[in-house]
């Protein structure tokens, strides 16, 4: 009999009657040779592995991250609410201490969807880790947070919603977003003028292979994530860093992932994308689960596992070894780079205006954001959202650990909304928990 | 008429029933050194006077091969495992003669890896030398495509006397449990097949020509000839048999909970509908976790006998026995003693009883009547618990689509069926302080042996097609076929219940029980690029457990006998 060295959690919910659609990547089939692989190995005999079954998210935990427009019903799907669902009960069995880690192996993912959501982007709808977090922030009072994003494509989602956060330090590492969706992701981008460097990226070239990652992981994510000493740790478990992956080009393996798990020690895993589900996903996800309860792995290989086929160049080591650098400098200079940024702005406010395209759904929305400088707290922030769907809004959003002025800041924008500009207005008010919705349109 | 036939720890029940319901009931003392003698005592017993060719079918439920798994006293056979990559399968050595050798097969049945002949050819002359003759051939994967294991017992054909594979066990995905659990049929076989064979030859002396059905643990039957290669199926019987009692009893459309309330244990199970509920996976015995079809059972350390302490302020009940209880002669006090005191149970020592409780009474200062209360009580909030603990847990298994996240079928029962030794004294208080409504099993000391009586044949089939493959298969029934592309989802479903038909009746089943249900149903449709390149379905089907149809009317005598 096997025995877990950690006591680990899981939530499997494939979704097997759920599809983006029918030829979709993130369609039925996706996680069925993983179901196969799992039953096969016998994973759930493991003595000290409990198999949890997902609790829905309600729609306060949606409300709590999201500003869903027009509202969480017309831009979820009931398996939004069972996926995000997975990820709190992983989340819930930790902090209970049922368990001393969790995967939750869910689908659909969630890291491309922002604090702003008109539809789906990067077959994301609403982000089910920052759900998770802030939900555990809600009832367990976490503080530090730190979320390591290992999917190929940048989590653009959740740096967008931690953004303007200090106490969530968001770490992604990613295929070069000059080669691959959503084309963001690169060292310059270190978070808003009151969160600088605890947003951090980590660019690898395209065809980095396990040397590449889990020197990325090793040299730059451990020292730092050893200096912000996180409360709780999670790893945003994307697997299509594998080489056999269809829509990226990366070169990745099962064994590199374990590793890469075992080097981690995230407190919660949740699975993002993956799409080669049959030459990666079995192995990956199994390995990925060995390594979380702390047992060997090293005979979970892929039937066409060719280490020398798919090894990186010396050019692609450079490289990783300069980007490296470079993280690493941002980081230890964070404090004087956020001086500098303050320096340039004029008044108590920081603006920025983005466009922001909902690839799956083909929506456009143009985002004007405002954050008040503050060096009490992360800030109050107000979005003004107007998408090609004809939506106008107004989402205001006053963190949890907001001084009085931002309070009162963000209270005002609510208040002050008017029909004239926006047909609705929104306010996430963190610190009471409370989420409030005005309509405003007359018709 | 039939004969149905429990054995169990102490006493073997033996019932006789013919169309008008309970001819004959007795009970024999079971002698766990000597099963064989025990059985035919109970047999002989029961048709002492009655005309051998009235005799139409016997059911035994025997402890035989549960004693022989738990007792750890297996004979030795030889194992050859293929894995392939994955977990090291070193770490479910079941016994000394393990053997893991290459070759690997993946999620679809492709081949990976090839057998190497050699390796095979010389682990088996290995075990040759050491003088085994059972072996058991698992692969991987084998429920998908059993070809690594046939070539394996190619290479090895005319070596041994019998050969196991893995892939004939279940159709179910579990590497692990598919070695358990094909060793326990390897090790087992021989004992199994001895026993039965003489059973069969001293009834034909008697002139009781009949075919021998044993029950399983999934509360079903099988004949003897099919049960020869799949022994392990009829371990742990003896549970299954007090529920498939309880089934007749139970009112239909409803969900049950059934106590077998006995002098260790409480067993408890569910029944949905008159049908008992089954574990997902399989049963665990001892160290062995195997794809054994079972009932879904939850066993608590609580009977009439257990030891009762008063430690920390609290009164404990069990989970161990000490013999009987102190009213029966015994050394320490037990619920027996508590019910004995509170004058509900009278053919026994009430003073012995007065005596073991005496010390409890006086560390909690209070009467030995308030005490003998106190513990009744708590034995049967315990018992309570842990029934509401196996509902909560049978609610919360997982499930993988949102379809029965949200519509799931939730089980929320009523109603107890309680049997067993003091199944009446505690039905009452377990209605008082419960929401349940609580009934004794009419003819409760012999249930288990008319469940066994009466129980249908049932089995499972699991059917795999994989239209991109062009293959159609179910290894567990020896089933390959070629499809084409639009082979589908109907056509599956058809060819599952042409498989179960054939498996019922081969087994033993009459064609008016064949009460069949597909239990998994699913297609998915496989896309490779964005074309869709085929379809994978999967679909089980089951004869689900429960009462041959012939003696329906039976069970409504029987309920009417017991009143009387
Ligand atoms: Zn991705
Ligand atoms: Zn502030």
């Amino acid at each position: 009999m096997l025995y877990a060295k950690k006591k680990t959690g899981l939530v499997f919910f494939p979704a097997f009657d759920w599809a983006i659609d029918p030829t979709h990547p993130e369609r039925e089939e996706r996680l069925l040779y993983t179901q196969d692989q799992v039953f096969e190995e016998g994973l759930f005999d493991i003595e000290g592995l409990t198999e949890f079954k997902p609790d829905p998210v309600t729609i306060n935990d949606v409300n709590r991250i999201h500003f869903c427009v027009p509202d969480a019903w017309k831009v979820m799907t009931e398996s939004h609410f069972i996926s995000a669902g997975g990820a709190k009960t992983i989340g819930m069995a930790v902090l209970d201490k049922k368990v001393e880690c969790g995967f939750a192996l869910v689908r659909p993912p969630g890291h491309h969807a922002m604090r702003v959501v008109h539809g789906a982007r990067g077959f994301c709808n609403v982000n089910i880790e920052a759900i998770m977090i802030e939900f555990l922030r809600a009832a367990y009072g976490i503080g530090k947070v730190a979320i390591v994003d290992t999917d190929c494509h940048h989590g653009d989602g959740t740096q967008d919603i931690y953004w303007h956060d200090p106490n969530t330090l968001f770490i992604s590492i990613h295929q070069d977003g000059r080669t691959l969706y959503p084309g963001s992701g690169f060292t310059n981008e270190l978070g808003g003028p009151n969160a600088v460097g605890t947003t951090l990226n980590i660019p690898l070239p395209p065809n980095t292979s396990d040397e590449g990652f889990l020197y990325a992981i090793e040299n730059v994510v451990l020292p730092i994530l050893d200096d912000f000493k996180p409360d709780i740790i999670i790893n945003s478990a994307g697997q299509d860093n594998h080489y056999s992956d269809p829509i990226t080009n990366m070169n990745f393996s099962a064994r590199g992932y374990a590793e890469l798990t075992s080097l981690l020690q995230a407190d919660i895993a949740v699975l993002e994308g993956g799409y080669s589900i049959e030459g990666a996903l079995p192995y990956v996800n199994t390995g990925i689960i060995l390594a979380m309860a702390g047992l060997d792995y090293s005979n979970i290989r892929e039937p066409d596992y060719d280490p020398d086929r798919i090894r990186q160049s010396s050019v692609v080591t450079a490289q990783i070894a300069e980007i490296g650098k470079i993280v690493l400098e941002n980081w230890r200079n964070r404090e004087k780079i956020e001086k500098q940024m303050k320096q340039g702005l004029k008044g108590k406010y920081s603006d920025r205006t983005r466009r922001i395209y909902y690839d799956t759904d083909g929506i456009s929305e143009i985002q004007k954001e405002r954050i008040c400088i503050c060096k009490d707290c992360g800030g109050a922030l107000r979005i003004e959202t107007s998408a090609d769907t004809g939506a106008q809004a107004l989402a205001v959003h006053i963190p949890i650990d907001a001084c009085k002025i931002c309070r009162n800041e963000g209270q005002r924008w609510f208040e002050e909304a008017n029909s004239k500009d926006f047909h609705r207005a929104y306010l996430q008010n963190r610190p009471e928990d409370k989420y409030l919705e005005k309509n405003l349109s007359h018709k | 008429m039939i004969i149905g036939l429990d054995v169990g720890g102490t006493h073997t029940d033996v019932v006789l029933l013919d169309n008008h319901g309970l001819v004959n009931e007795i009970k024999v003392y079971t002698d766990s050194t000597d099963l064989f003698s025990t059985v035919l005592n109970g047999l002989r017993k029961i048709t002492q006077d009655i005309n051998p060719k009235l005799i139409k079918r016997v059911v035994l439920s025997t402890t035989l091969t549960t004693n022989f798994i738990v007792q750890g006293t297996l004979p030795e056979v030889g194992m050859i495992v293929s894995s392939g990559p994955g977990i090291d399968p070193m770490l479910f050595k079941t016994n000394g003669h393990y053997y893991p050798v290459s070759g690997s097969i993946d999620h679809r049945g492709r081949r990976v890896e090839a057998i190497d002949h050699d390796e095979v050819k010389s682990i088996g002359s290995k075990l040759r030398a050491d003088g085994v003759r059972q072996l058991g051939i698992v692969g991987k994967f084998s429920a998908r495509n059993p070809s690594h294991e046939l070539e394996i017992r190619r290479i090895l054909k005319g070596r041994f006397d019998d050969f196991f594979l893995g892939h004939r066990v279940s159709g179910n995905l579990n590497f692990q449990r598919r070695i358990a659990t094909t060793y326990l049929n390897a090790a087992v076989y021989p004992i199994h097949k001895h026993f039965f064979q003489a059973v069969k030859k001293s009834l034909d002396q008697q002139g009781l020509k009949v075919p021998i059905h044993i029950l399983k643990a999934d509360g079903g039957t099988m004949n003897f000839e099919s049960s020869i290669h799949f022994p392990g199926q009829t371990i742990l019987s003896g549970p299954a048999a007090s529920v498939m009692g309880a089934t007749a009893y139970a009112p239909a459309e409803e969900d049950i909970l059934v106590f077998d309330i006995g002098g260790t244990t409480t067993d408890m199970a569910i029944l949905i509908d008159r049908a008992p509920l089954l574990d997902p996976v399989g049963i665990e015995l001892g160290k062995y976790k195997t794809l054994i079809r079972a009932l879904k059972t939850r066993s608590i350390g609580i009977g009439g006998d257990s030891v009762v302490r008063f430690k920390a302020g609290e009164i404990e009940i069990g989970p161990d026995r000490a013999g009987y209880a102190m009213a029966y002669g015994g050394t320490r006090p037990t619920p027996t003693d508590a019910l004995a005191v509170m004058g509900k149970m009278t053919d026994c020592d009430r003073d012995k009883a007065r005596k073991g409780l005496e010390p409890i009474a006086s560390e909690m200062g209070i009467s030995i009547e308030e005490a003998a209360q106190k513990i009744f009580d708590r034995t049967c909030c315990l018992i309570l618990k842990a029934a509401d603990k196996m509902v909560d847990q049978i609610n919360s298994k997982p499930v993988y689509t949102v379809h029965e996240l949200q519509e799931g079928y939730q089980v929320k029962p009523k109603k107890i069926l309680v049997l067993g030794g003091p199944a009446p004294y505690f039905a009452e208080h377990l209605e008082k302080i419960s929401e349940y409504t609580v009934t004794v099993i009419p003819s409760w000391k012999v249930a288990n042996a008319i469940g066994a009586a009466l129980a249908r044949t049932t089995c499972e089939v699991t059917l795999f097609a994989d239209t991109e493959r062009g293959i159609l298969t179910a290894p567990e029934e020896k089933f390959k076929k070629n499809i084409s592309r639009d082979f589908t989802r109907d056509q599956a479903v058809q060819q599952a219940y042409e498989l179960l038909k054939q498996k019922a009746l081969q087994i033993g089943a009459s064609s008016e029980d064949l009460e069949m249900e597909i239990l998994e149903d699913q297609l998915f449709n496989m896309v490779r690029g964005f074309q869709t390149t085929g379809r994978n379905i999967r679909i089980k089907a089951q004869v689900k457990p429960g009462l041959i149809q012939r003696y329906k009317d039976v069970v409504e005598k029987l309920s009417l006998q017991s009143d009387s």
